[in-house]
């Protein structure tokens, strides 16, 4: 056997609405278990039924998780998309459809190999019922990739029986669906095609997670005890999942009571205010939203930042701006989230960009906003949001105890002098806050959005005021010492030129960079995991001459706040840019940069 | 500016059940208006805390922005509160309520807080049968603003500068019981004998419970309808040096008894019919309270009391089966289910 093998990229065209997701995830999964590296990303519609919906799924046994363009292997099973999925093979590559009915010749390319299996055909000869033949067929295809991609059968097998352990009625009907594909193509084509997969030990403990579970469960495991939420892709699954993990988690063991309230609010408006509610009154509180319920939420977030309450906020973001590109990745909300509010605010951001990370940097939400008093907003986006991702395993130190933050107690109040909402005790510009109902007599405040004097009293005295905003641009400052420090992928630096980068970009900014490697081309990196930027990131920007910002927005919004923030010279901060909607490629990142280069005549 | 009252106090005064005496629950010396409604409602709910032995910082006043969201920082200075964002009260009451079920809510509200740019989010409060009581201090007008209508205010009604509403006003309590609440009033900013006891009502109830108070503004609905009055010639007048000029006026009272109606003067020398309701009505026939609101409406009259109770109200707690203890009360050791767990969570990613 030659060919290409553990590399590979393969789309499946489906219709949505019809049961494809399963089998998808099942294929994914076997790889998965064969030791094998996969990185599936679901390219949907934002539509219920009907609609063409895409699965693509690269598979690379040296663990690159970043997208690649150029299709190998296309199950073609959706004929309204066949003219498009059948240009989008790669010459060579092979396109593998529904045959039940036959390809109008005239549309057939001839430098692809058609892979006809009548999927349809073989379902309706074991299935009587259309939805069964509909989702059987999905099985069917899967049994004839295996075949052709040389999966372990018993591999799928393994994982069918799992799916329905509490179904074991279906398994029956599962495998022989799976064996009829199967055999269709071993019978009728030599198996495996060229290009394949074969088993590695590539995994080590890796799971497969989607980041937005990831982040309920960051959630659960950091105390939240409160969700206010409204509905809106790409963020919905994380409150789901909340639920359904908190469910099993946290009842009260004793009377079978929630250790949780979830509320779904009538808008994000109504959702970010449930959440300062609870903060205020000493709950962890949470809100997930993308783009448009950041927007619909900034009044509240610029209170929260104001009046100095905790919040947490997920923004999963996706294609702007308005409606946008609602089921396709981006990173276009940096600015709107980093200052979301009238008037001087700025917010603490982290920036996950695997789902362990959006386990841990949510819980880290959590004390962070605690401490500051403060809204701290994680920014996910859609892939990392929405798709699984081989990601390690979650880690929670059982010893970690939650930093609450400077609250006094009744027995604290008791012994200060004077309570004053806002004087800066410790002079790091944090102050004491008090929960609702600790003191019959001390430390109740009144908490405003106006301005107001260290007494929390209104004032409209105008040093008094500058005292206090200044005093919360303190706060600033300190919390560079807190907040994830930056990625370095060096141990010094090895050249004048850098490559910036974060979130979902990683994947694929690292694979460009062992390109540049295997060319003679060494670029320092850094990953950036939050706003504001420490003392790393100062050094790294003053100590190369050209960086290059990678990012998947239109404005090079990332740039625009490094300017703002640390009043760097723009013309050494170069622009590398993809949005249109699919996540950024190796490819990309290196042509982009390689055409930067020639533009501005540098050489390496 | 806040105002702070003078500390110092009667050794002698009475005191309730649990010690506090009635000055324990006043807050800072208000900067409405001579004369505001909104003074005596605050009256009201210092006076209903105290004679319901209201521990302080067991209750939360939370409000939006208005002249009547302001109204917090001058009642219950040992009670924590919140002046939040324009029509938002309710967002943040139920927040604040999800995370202890214990303390009592009172949310302040205006009617361009509540019935324009908040609706959305008073109407889900009540679907929700939150467990608070929402007070709102109805005026008709934009008093922060210089006096322009407000969703309330009746059509035909002349504002201060002349001009003539036009539009349908919302009635908020035809909308409460509309909407299910379980307990919904309607008073008077004048009539302390009725609206001291609502409050106490009001706060005992497990619900939603919703008053709606006319509240009259002594500076921007202080014109009588007609371009021929002696109030319209003074606004004009008052047009070359308006921005500080506030009529001193004396609060409006009214007493009358049960079933009577009653013809109540405002200080701009218009007439609000009110009548309260009869003895034999029957509170908790929602119903019958609709039928009565609308022949009411028919009529004219402003109809005040208690409108409509549930006696078998359910609050959201009992709805979504949230624990016995307030949330915010719950540490790691409930709330996190450790590391051991999570790697049987990791085993099902496999």
């Amino acid at each position: 056997m030659s060919g290409k093998v553990n590399d590979l990229v393969i789309r499946f065209a489906n219709v949505n609405g019809t049961g494809s997701a399963s089998a998808n995830n099942m294929f994914s999964k076997s790889i998965f278990r064969m030791g094998i590296p996969v990185s599936p990303k679901n390219i949907f519609p934002s539509n219920i039924q009907g609609l063409p919906t895409w699965y693509e799924v690269r598979v690379n046994e040296d663990g690159y998780l970043g997208r690649r363009a150029g299709i190998d292997v296309l199950v073609g099973v959706n004929p309204q998309s066949f003219d498009q999925d059948m240009a989008s093979v790669e010459p060579g590559g092979y396109f593998v459809y529904d045959s039940t009915k036959p390809l109008y010749e005239d549309a057939m390319r001839e430098d692809i190999h058609y892979v006809g299996i009548p999927m349809m055909q073989i379902s309706m000869g074991f299935f009587e019922v259309a939805r069964l033949q509909q989702l059987f067929k999905n099985i069917i295809y899967v049994g004839a990739l295996a075949a052709l991609l040389d999966i372990e059968m018993d591999v799928i097998k393994k994982i069918i029986e799992e799916q329905f352990e509490k179904k074991p009625k279906l398994v029956p009907p599962n495998f022989q669906a799976l064996e009829a594909g199967y055999n269709y193509a071993i019978q009728n084509y030599d198996c495996p095609l060229n290009v394949r997969v074969e088993r590695r030990d590539n995994i080590g403990d890796k799971i497969l997670l989607e980041g937005n579970e990831a982040t309920a469960l960051g959630a659960i495991y950091a105390g939240a005890t409160v969700a206010g939420w409204y509905p809106i892709t790409p963020s919905t699954s994380i409150v789901k999942a909340f639920e359904t993990h908190v469910k099993k988690l946290r009842k009260d063991p004793e009377t079978g009571k929630n250790n949780f309230a979830i509320v779904q609010a009538e808008d994000e408006l109504a959702a970010m205010g449930m959440v300062i509610g609870a903060t205020w009154n000493g709950a962890r509180a949470f809100t997930a939203t993308s783009g448009p319920g950041v927007s619909l939420m900034s009044e509240f977030i610029g209170l929260a930042y104001f009046a100095e309450i905790p919040v947490v906020l997920v923004n999963v973001q996706r294609g702007g701006p308005s409606t946008g590109m609602p089921t396709r990745t981006q990173q276009p909300d940096l600015i709107s989230t980093a200052y979301a509010s009238h008037g001087d605010t700025k917010h603490i951001l982290l920036f996950p960009s695997t789902p362990k990370e959006c386990f841990e940097m949510m819980a880290d939400c959590f004390d962070l906003a605690d401490r500051f008093q403060t809204p701290v907003i994680m920014v996910s986006d859609l892939d990392l949001g929405m798709n699984i991702h081989l990601t390690d395993p979650l880690d929670w130190d059982d010893a970690r105890e939650y930093d609450r933050g400077k609250v006094y107690t009744a027995e604290d109040l008791d012994e200060i002098k004077e309570f004053g909402r806002y004087l800066d005790v410790d002079d790091d510009g944090v102050c004491y806050r008090t929960i609702p109902g600790t003191h019959p007599t001390k430390g109740s405040f009144f908490t405003r959005g106006t301005s107001r004097d260290e007494y929390a009293r209104y004032t409209e005295s105008g040093d008094v005021y500058v005292r206090v905003v200044n005093r919360i641009l303190k706060k600033w400052e300190t919390a560079k010492q807190y907040v994830p420090t930056p990625e370095l992928y060096q141990e010094s630096y090895q050249s004048k030129k850098g490559i910036i980068f974060f979130g979902t970009t990683t994947y694929a900014a690292i694979e460009a960079m062992d390109l540049f490697k295997q060319d003679g081309v060494s670029l320092d990196a850094m990953r950036i995991r939050s706003l504001p930027f420490n003392k790393t990131v100062e050094d790294f920007i003053e100590k190369h001459d050209e960086i290059f910002i990678i990012e998947q927005n239109r404005d090079a919004q990332f740039r625009s706040i490094i300017i703002n923030e640390l009043d760097t010279n723009p013309a050494k901060l170069i622009k590398i840019l993809n949005f249109d909607g699919m996540p950024i490629t190796a490819k990309t990142i290196m042509d982009l940069i390689m055409k930067s280069i020639k533009v501005l005549s540098v050489e390496f | 500016m806040t105002y702070v009252r003078p500390t110092f106090r009667h050794p002698g005064l009475p005191k309730n059940k649990i010690g506090y005496a009635k000055s324990d629950y006043e807050g800072s010396i208000s900067t409405l208006c001579a004369g505001c409604g909104h003074d005596s409602i605050s009256g009201a709910i210092v006076q209903a805390c105290y004679e319901m032995s209201v521990e302080p910082h067991k209750l939360a006043k939370i409000s939006g922005i208005g002249c009547s969201s302001k109204t917090p920082t001058y009642f219950l200075s040992n009670s924590h509160g919140f002046n939040s964002v324009h029509g938002r009260m309710p967002s943040v009451t139920t927040g604040a309520n999800m995370a202890n079920r214990d303390l009592i809510y009172l949310g302040v509200s205006g009617d361009g807080d509540t019935a324009s740019i908040g609706m959305g989010q008073f109407v889900h409060a009540v679907r929700r049968n939150l467990n608070m009581v929402y007070i709102v201090m109805n005026n008709g007008c934009y008093g922060l603003t210089k006096g322009q209508d407000s969703a309330t205010a009746d059509f035909g009604s002349r504002s201060k500068p002349g001009s003539v509403n036009q539009f349908q006003a919302i009635d908020l309590v035809g909308m409460a019981l509309e909407l299910n609440a379980t307990f919904v009033a309607r008073s008077f900013s004048g009539d302390k004998t009725q609206l001291v006891p609502m409050i106490k009502a009001a706060m005992s109830h497990p619900g939603f419970a919703f008053i709606d108070v006319i509240s009259p503004c002594v500076t921007f609905n202080n014109n009588v309808g007609s371009t021929k009055s002696y109030d319209y010639v003074r606004d004009h007048i008052e047009a070359t040096s308006e921005l500080d000029f506030v009529p001193e006026k004396d609060e409006i009272q009214v007493e009358y008894e049960e079933g009577k109606s009653a013809t109540v003067p405002l200080h701009d020398g218009s007439v609000i019919e009110l009548r309260k309701l009869s003895p034999e009505w029957n509170p908790t026939d929602r119903y019958s309270a609709v039928m009565r609101l609308q022949k009411a409406k028919i009529k004219g009259e402003i109809l005040t009391g208690l409108l409509y109770i549930d006696p078998e109200s359910k609050e959201l707690h009992d709805l979504m089966g949230t624990t016995d203890v307030p949330l915010n009360t719950l540490t790691e050791k409930e709330l996190c289910p450790g590391n051991e767990k999570l790697q049987q969570i990791n085993q099902s990613f496999r």
